[in-house]
């Protein structure tokens, strides 16, 4: 069956450049030098210390689920459904109303999100579309910067130098402008709900950017080039090519600074003013729920107030963890099997 | 125009092959506005970052002195004193939180990278990005019910449990990330020499990974060592010196928080003093064992 | 001295799909043996599973027979011992990027928990010296990490790293496949000197490389093992036409 006509591979091709023979020393071989048998063991222990690890990360979120869950108990029977609905807060009377911090809480929140979200879009727009790249690195370092300074700091200087400020500058401005609406009036105290949603802008800005930013990324260059071959300028690129497609991403990254928002406790603690009410206007004083926990906490006597505080503890828990799975699953979406990192 | 956007020069030859209408006045004022925007945002972000600095160190600087690292706080109305206690009571916290977390975090990374590359595996990286995201004042709560409720007094233990909770999720994860930046094919050499799977996975997967990971790790410490809200009714605060680590404990942060809610300037003086040290401490930290890490990799190089 | 290798009914999968149907293989000590074949032919997957490295990939596993030597491969030893006594290289060079030089040698002994330093020296410079990688590197052993040196002088340090565990069998999967000609060459001879200490398997897609170094020849095709016999049987006279077609450049 075989053919000769077919052309054989030869044998004496070309070879590689050859070492001289010399310098080769082949040393004969010793006896094996690792003896005796290899234990399994180790490698076993080893790897079911690590699964147990694993086990303990899983195991610390049923922990905190039951802790809250056994701790609130006594609230949850007293009260029901009520004390979502309650705006009464009297620990002398043993009257638990969660409402006025649900709606602190909230209210702060979705204003320093109003604050942030365009600041921290605009930021990363700039960073990723507009600035020289030499300022790229230097300016994101510097908004990651943000992120590290603790939560106490920020609240120390909202208290001694933004408050003042708002009080004597931005306050009776926003009063004269836009009093009419209802949202800006009464005394000017400068500590209130306006004052904890701005501190809470400057927290939330390097986590909304830092995301955004990503997202941005992971935009092909392709839809930009789409765009601007259709004789758009730059902005109409970025509006069209950029942040249609990553919209997605952004809102997961809204959502997840929304996420820290509702948790964050010194800072807001510190200029909120702390009265349990529901005031129409942003300057008056309110509460929210990380801030009832933190001032009120330890110092709880009684076992219902404490377990009225632990409730709270719960559905702030549980409210986080819905917005930050929604934030999560939202990112994803957007960045899912694309590399995070060195995109055009 | 656009030429004008840099890094795409192929659009140069596109936009002169095509004949493009002229681009209308106000669509050019439009682009050029919103770059002002952009612009205008970067400013505003960046003006609170300038502000804070600018005013820890203005007004720390000048209260920072000796008595203020070496003595502990004087009585209520009282100007002097320190906060010596403070700044020890935060290093044993941190520590205790450290020796708990760092260890727990580095193996639920190591299970996450070597065994859990599986649906038991997508629970746990769930369930850490989902700890990430608990309020921190809520950990503080749990170390509550589980450590000061059963000892029935606070403590600096509590208060570094609840700490080393929130270094956990971050530390896993990273860890996670930095073993997988390590190729297979090193894991392989070293099963070819006849290494075992857990000498592989420390001597040389979680060595090579090492300057990645201690990175994790710093960040992770950053995170929490001025975190203040779950200290609160966990290590509760403490105006004198403590040793013993099952009694009430200063920190840092919690100093400065009450200090900031009090009503005198010399304690408001102190509470600046008070942030700058926990700011440098802080990015001390990072850095020292930046550098050290650095140096230790060019050492092996 | 080499042992030799005898493969019975050998049957890989990876999940689902199945690698290697119903190898049978007698490989000679102290010789060389090549494996050929076109990509995804099954080749690099047997090697594999010679030393149990394919277990290493999630969902793999294989059925059937391997002795080295005296030992069962996939009956009762562990496969750490076993890789104590088969040596590999692999593809791409792959040093330990943070050891230097001299740590990358000793780490096979060194992780195993072999102490005595002298030993572990004189070990190092005989296995550089085999690798004829000693003149190169000995005045930066210590200094230089293993992952500074060229892609030829890394792959020898990884020869040289399996040769200090005094291997009886080293296995090698396209071991060239990543260097230029002169260090192609280099190994080559390098192979040619080692296999009369070793019994080397060294799979390539070079089939000039298999023709020079090996006195066996393995052809694979889909998974199966088509044709093995004396190298130039092989590539003078093969008995099956799908090898024919093979190395005369009709396929593949």
């Amino acid at each position: 069956m075989s053919n000769q006509a077919l052309p054989r591979p030869r044998f004496n091709a070309p070879e590689p450049e050859r070492a001289s023979k010399a310098t080769l020393k082949i040393e004969s071989r010793t006896a094996p030098l690792l003896q005796g048998k290899v234990s399994e063991i180790p490698d076993a222990v080893f790897g079911w210390a690590m699964r147990l690890c694993g086990i303990a990360v899983v195991a610390l979120l049923g922990l905190i689920v039951y802790e809250l869950m056994v701790g609130s108990q006594l609230s949850w029977h007293a009260f029901g459904w009520k004390f979502f609905g309650g705006q009464d807060w009297n620990p002398v009377e043993e009257q638990f109303g969660a409402l006025p911090f649900i709606y602190g809480t909230l209210v702060s929140s979705l204003l320093s999100l109003v604050i942030a979200v365009p600041l921290s879009v605009g930021v990363s727009v700039f960073i990723t579309e507009m600035c020289p790249v030499a300022l790229r690195g230097p300016l994101s370092f510097t908004t990651e910067l943000l992120a590290a300074i603790p939560s106490v700091i920020y609240g120390l200087w909202a208290m001694f130098i933004m408050v003042p400020l708002l009080r004597t500058y931005v306050q009776p401005f926003l009063a004269k402008t836009l009093g009419w609406t209802g949202l800006f009036s009464g005394p000017p105290y400068g500590i209130g709900m306006l004052a904890a949603g701005v501190i809470l802008a400057i927290m939330i800005i390097p986590i909304i950017s830092s995301i955004t930013r990503e997202v941005l990324t992971v935009v092909p260059q392709h839809q930009r080039e789409a765009v601007l071959a259709l004789g758009a300028t730059r902005w109409e690129m970025i509006r069209m090519g950029v942040l249609r497609n990553a919209r997605a991403g952004i809102v997961g990254a809204v959502i997840l600074g929304l996420g820290r928002a509702l948790g964050e406790t010194m800072a807001v603690t510190m200029v909120i003013g702390n009265r349990a009410e529901i005031a129409k206007s942003l300057f008056a004083p309110g509460y929210t729920m990380a801030s009832v926990l933190a001032n009120e906490f330890s110092e709880a006597t009684g076992d219902v107030y404490l377990s009225a505080l632990i409730e709270i503890g719960l559905a702030l828990f549980l409210v986080t963890i819905v917005v930050n799975a929604m934030a999560r699953l939202l990112v994803w979406s957007v960045t899912r099997g694309q590399p995070t990192k060195g995109v055009a | 125009m656009a030429s004008r956007r840099k890094g795409l020069p192929e659009m140069t030859t596109t936009s002169t092959a095509i004949v493009i209408p002229p681009i209308s006045l106000w669509r050019r004022i439009v682009d050029r506005a919103m770059t002002g925007v952009a612009v205008l945002t970067v400013i505003l972000v960046l003006l609170p970052l300038g502000a804070i600095f600018a005013y820890l160190i203005y007004k720390g600087i000048g209260s920072i002195n000796l008595a203020f690292l070496t003595q502990t706080p004087k009585p209520v109305g009282e100007p002097g004193g320190g906060m010596a206690n403070a700044i020890l009571g935060s290093a044993t916290i941190l520590a205790i939180a450290s020796l708990m977390g760092v260890p727990l975090g580095i193996g639920a990374g190591i299970y996450l990278a070597e065994y859990g590359r599986n649906r038991y595996g997508d629970i746990v990286r769930f369930v850490s990005d989902v700890l990430n995201g608990v309020p921190s004042i809520v950990i503080g709560i749990v170390a509550y019910a589980i450590v000061v409720l059963r000892q029935k007094h606070f403590s600096a233990l509590a208060g570094g449990v609840a700490l080393a909770i929130m270094m956990v999720p971050t530390i896993a994860r990273t860890t996670e990330q930095m073993l997988l930046l390590v190729p297979q094919a090193i894991r392989e050499a070293a099963y070819g020499l006849g290494v075992s799977r857990w000498r592989t996975t420390l001597s040389i997967t979680l060595r090579t990974a090492t300057s990645g990971v201690i990175t994790g790790v710093m960040l992770a410490f950053a995170r929490v060592a001025g975190e203040t809200a779950p200290l609160l009714f966990t290590a509760f605060g403490n105006q004198f010196w403590n040793w013993k680590l099952d009694q009430p404990t200063a920190a840092l942060s919690l100093q400065i928080y009450t200090y900031a809610l009090s009503p005198f300037d010399d304690w408001h003086r102190q509470a600046w003093a008070g942030s700058l040290v926990l700011i440098v401490l802080i990015v001390g930290a990072v850095s020292a064992v930046r550098i050290a890490v650095r140096r230790g990799t060019l050492a092996g190089a | 001295m080499g042992v030799g290798i005898t493969v019975e009914q050998l049957n890989a999968y990876y999940g689902k799909t199945q690698a290697l149907f119903d190898i049978n293989l007698n490989v000679l000590a102290n010789h060389a043996t090549a494996l050929i074949g076109p990509s995804g032919c099954g080749k690099s997957t047997f090697i594999r599973c010679l030393n149990r490295m394919h277990e290493t990939i999630p969902d793999a596993r294989v059925e059937g027979k391997v002795r080295i030597g005296d030992l069962a491969v996939y009956n009762g030893t562990s496969a750490t011992q076993l890789r104590r006594r088969v040596g590999m290289v692999f593809q791409k060079p792959n040093p330990f990027p943070t050891m230097s030089i001299y740590d990358n040698v000793a780490a096979g002994l060194k992780l195993n928990g072999f102490r005595n330093r002298k030993q572990l020296d004189e070990i190092v410079e005989k296995s550089l010296h085999s690798s004829a990688l000693w003149d190169e590197v000995k005045d930066s052993l210590h200094k230089k990490s293993g992952a500074s040196l060229s892609g030829g002088q890394q792959q020898r340090l990884c020869i040289a790293r399996a040769l200090s565990v005094q291997p009886e069998v080293l296995l090698m999967d396209e071991p060239c496949s990543a260097l230029d000609p002169i260090s192609t060459g280099k190994i080559e001879d390098l192979i040619f000197q080692l296999k009369e200490q070793y019994t080397i398997v060294i799979v390539t897609h070079n089939m000039q490389q298999a023709a020079r170094v090996a006195e066996f020849t393995g052809f694979f095709l889909l998974g199966k093992m088509i044709e093995f016999d004396k190298t130039e049987k092989v590539f003078t006279n093969p008995s099956d036409k799908r090898t024919e077609d093979y190395v005369t450049g009709r396929f593949g």
